[in-house]
């Protein structure tokens, strides 16, 4: 590690720097604001010009995105008994009635299973993976690595068709087992240079010294190197769950009834009971949340894991 | 404890040949010193008995038997590294815990506790058992290494300069303690370090390695007064021996082309006259450095001398050695 000297920065210039970051934080967020206060506004707020800052919050859009409901004739609509909860007032404001249950739900489901069940995978490959290629004598070592990395050298969707021809002919589609061998195929190259990078960091000697402790090399990978590389790991599956979470060309292409996730079903909401902003913003907020948790869980290792490896010593 | 035999070793890394033919045994219960530079092969001989490289041709036999298909756990050896070897997600006991905890040993709970207990005490960090490996000082750090070899009974302890990092009181304490240890248990040791007081002082052998191979095996004594060629007579002495050409001083054997003068080869009072140029006060020995004509040598002398720089001393060699053209001794 060298050791340079930096004059400190002006007033002036910090002051500038702050504004800038402000600014662009804010730009950053400002989409985000908009979805969620409109997830939290009733159907004629949401579509209102100019655009309500201030409103009265309402659960409009999340009852309408669990529900499907149903207009019924105005005499059958007076003669109903009072609303027996808060989410049956919320649709006979509307003037509909429940009908049953949407789909979101399981929809969201789907994407939990694929998404985290396609991390998990892609991260247990992977590191295996990168530590056999940072420790071992692999053959064609570096034309492996390069073989890795060209998955990532077209857009996934470039393959759409000889991959829905494929799962079609071995009844993956539309199946979950079939979206996470998808994603984990898509995540694997990343998982695996992102993590070899972060397993190189790691001095040899501390596995050696396990060897000679008395532990097997296996013994060692887990004891030693595992919690080790637990930063490196952790941010690699962020990056992995961000892109499994969010992908939605393949998810439309191959799942329909049963494996269907979260991002091709939220723009179907539009079509039900007219142009329904609201229950597509609250779809959308509940879609941030578990990427967002995560991240939060996540977060000390991910700030160190990318710094780690940037600095050399 | 058992003895350790090397036949024959070679190992090279791609283009570098590390080590080149090493024959060597190290008795049982012995406390055997490797003495050389950088490059000498000093700790791949180590990494080679500890079965962290396989050797290209050779054998390594532990207790009579071959070891180079064992793996580093099957040959139950403990080694200190230089540097680097605290597991740093570990508090400072877990990591003296470790190779009690591993599957070769398996050792109860209640047993590990005061195991790692009473080698806290002999490494003085008691009070740090606590602390995670990461937060401890350098010297900590080295002592918590060298404890993690010390909580086993291995056939063999390898140190790889384990006191290099610390600083020169500690070194003493340390290189007293590894002393009595050896001692104690009876050990064997193979030991790699720069420092001539610990090979000095610790070593029943010392092993002086050039360039991947042994040039001269035995006692510490013999490396030091019979040396077999200047090569080795540079690695031990402190001041380091003196080197002038033969016809310096007169009497020079048939073939000679080097005299090596230690501090206790030169006599003052009579011979050839030499000036003083500087005088170091050591306070427990006083070092002359003297110009002979063109050459300059460095000589002790008493700590209370009263001599000055820029007098003239008298002096003469008294049975120094002798080398050839090649550096070999004659």
């Amino acid at each position: 590690m060298s050791a340079y000297s930096v004059t400190e920065p002006s007033k002036a210039s910090k002051w500038l720097a702050g504004l800038l970051v402000a600014l662009y934080t804010l730009i950053t967020l400002l989409p985000l604001v908009w979805i969620i206060s409109t997830s939290f506004k009733t159907g004629p707020d949401s579509i209102s010009y100019p655009p309500k800052v201030i409103f009265e919050p309402s659960l409009e859009g999340y009852v309408n995105l669990f529900t499907t409901r149903t207009r019924i004739a105005a005499e059958d609509f007076a003669a109903l008994p009072p609303p027996e909860t808060w989410y049956d007032r919320i649709v006979r404001d509307q003037g509909m009635v429940i009908a049953g249950q949407s789909r979101f739900g399981e929809r969201f489901m789907n994407s939990v299973i694929i998404g985290f069940g396609s991390t998990f995978l892609s991260i247990f490959l992977g590191t295996l993976a990168a530590y056999a290629f940072s420790r071992f004598k692999v053959p064609l070592k570096d034309d492996l690595l390069f073989f890795i990395l060209s998955t990532r050298m077209m857009p996934p969707i470039a393959v759409a068709i000889p991959i829905y021809l494929m799962y079609r002919e071995l009844g993956l589609s539309d199946t979950h087992l079939g979206m996470i061998l998808l994603y984990t195929a898509v995540n694997i190259s990343l998982a695996v240079w992102l993590l070899k990078g972060f397993i190189d960091e790691i001095p040899r000697e501390y596995e050696e010294a396990a060897l000679i402790d008395g532990y097997t090399r296996f013994q060692a990978f887990r004891k030693v190197v595992l919690p080790q590389a637990a930063t490196g790991i952790a941010s690699t599956a962020i990056f992995c769950l961000i892109f499994a979470w969010n992908e939605y060309a393949f998810a439309v292409l191959l799942t329909s009834g049963n494996a269907q996730t979260a991002p091709p079903f939220i723009p179907t909401i539009i079509g039900v009971g007219g142009q329904d902003w609201p229950a597509v913003a609250a779809g959308a907020t509940l879609f941030l949340l578990p990427v967002m948790i995560f991240t939060i869980l996540l977060r000390k290792h991910l700030l160190r894991g990318i710094t780690f490896g940037a600095v050399r010593k | 404890m058992a003895e350790v035999t090397l036949s024959d070793l070679s190992k090279s890394f791609g283009a570098t040949q590390a080590l080149r033919g090493v024959s060597m045994t190290i008795p049982d219960g012995a406390f055997v010193v490797l003495l050389g530079p950088t490059g000498a092969g000093k700790t791949t001989t180590l990494r080679l008995i500890a079965g962290l490289e396989k050797p290209d041709t050779g054998d390594v036999r532990i207790a009579g038997a071959s070891v180079v298909n064992d793996t580093p756990a099957q040959r139950d050896v403990a080694m200190v590294f230089q540097q680097y070897s605290l597991y740093p997600h570990l508090s400072v006991r877990d990591n003296l815990a470790f190779p009690l905890r591993s599957p070769m040993i398996r050792m109860p709970e209640d047993q590990i506790a005061r195991r790692v207990r009473e080698v806290a005490e002999v490494l003085r960090i008691p009070h740090k058992l606590d602390n995670r490996a990461t937060a401890l000082s350098g010297g900590e750090m080295q002592r918590v290494s060298i404890g993690r070899a010390l909580v086993r009974n291995p056939r063999i302890y390898l140190m790889d300069e384990p006191l290099s990092s610390l600083d020169a009181k500690l070194r003493a304490d340390l290189r007293v303690e590894l002393k009595r240890i050896h001692q104690d248990l009876g050990a064997t040791f193979l030991y790699v370090t720069h420092d001539q007081i610990e090979a000095m002082t610790m070593a029943t052998h010392v092993g002086v390695l050039d360039q991947g191979r042994v040039v001269q095996f035995g006692t510490p004594r013999e490396i030091y007064e019979n040396p077999v060629s200047t090569y080795v007579a540079s690695r031990l002495g402190q001041p380091h021996i003196n080197l002038l050409p033969a016809d310096a001083f007169p009497g020079a054997p048939h073939g000679a082309a080097t005299i090596g003068l230690r501090p206790e080869h030169i006599i003052t009072g009579e011979g050839k006259a030499a000036i003083i140029q500087r005088i170091e006060h050591l306070g427990d020995q006083t070092r002359l450095h003297l110009t002979l004509g063109p050459h300059a040598l460095v000589t002790l002398t008493d700590p209370h001398s009263t001599l000055t720089p820029g007098e003239t001393l008298h002096i003469r060699p008294l049975s120094p050695l002798w080398f050839d053209r090649d550096g070999n001794r004659i």
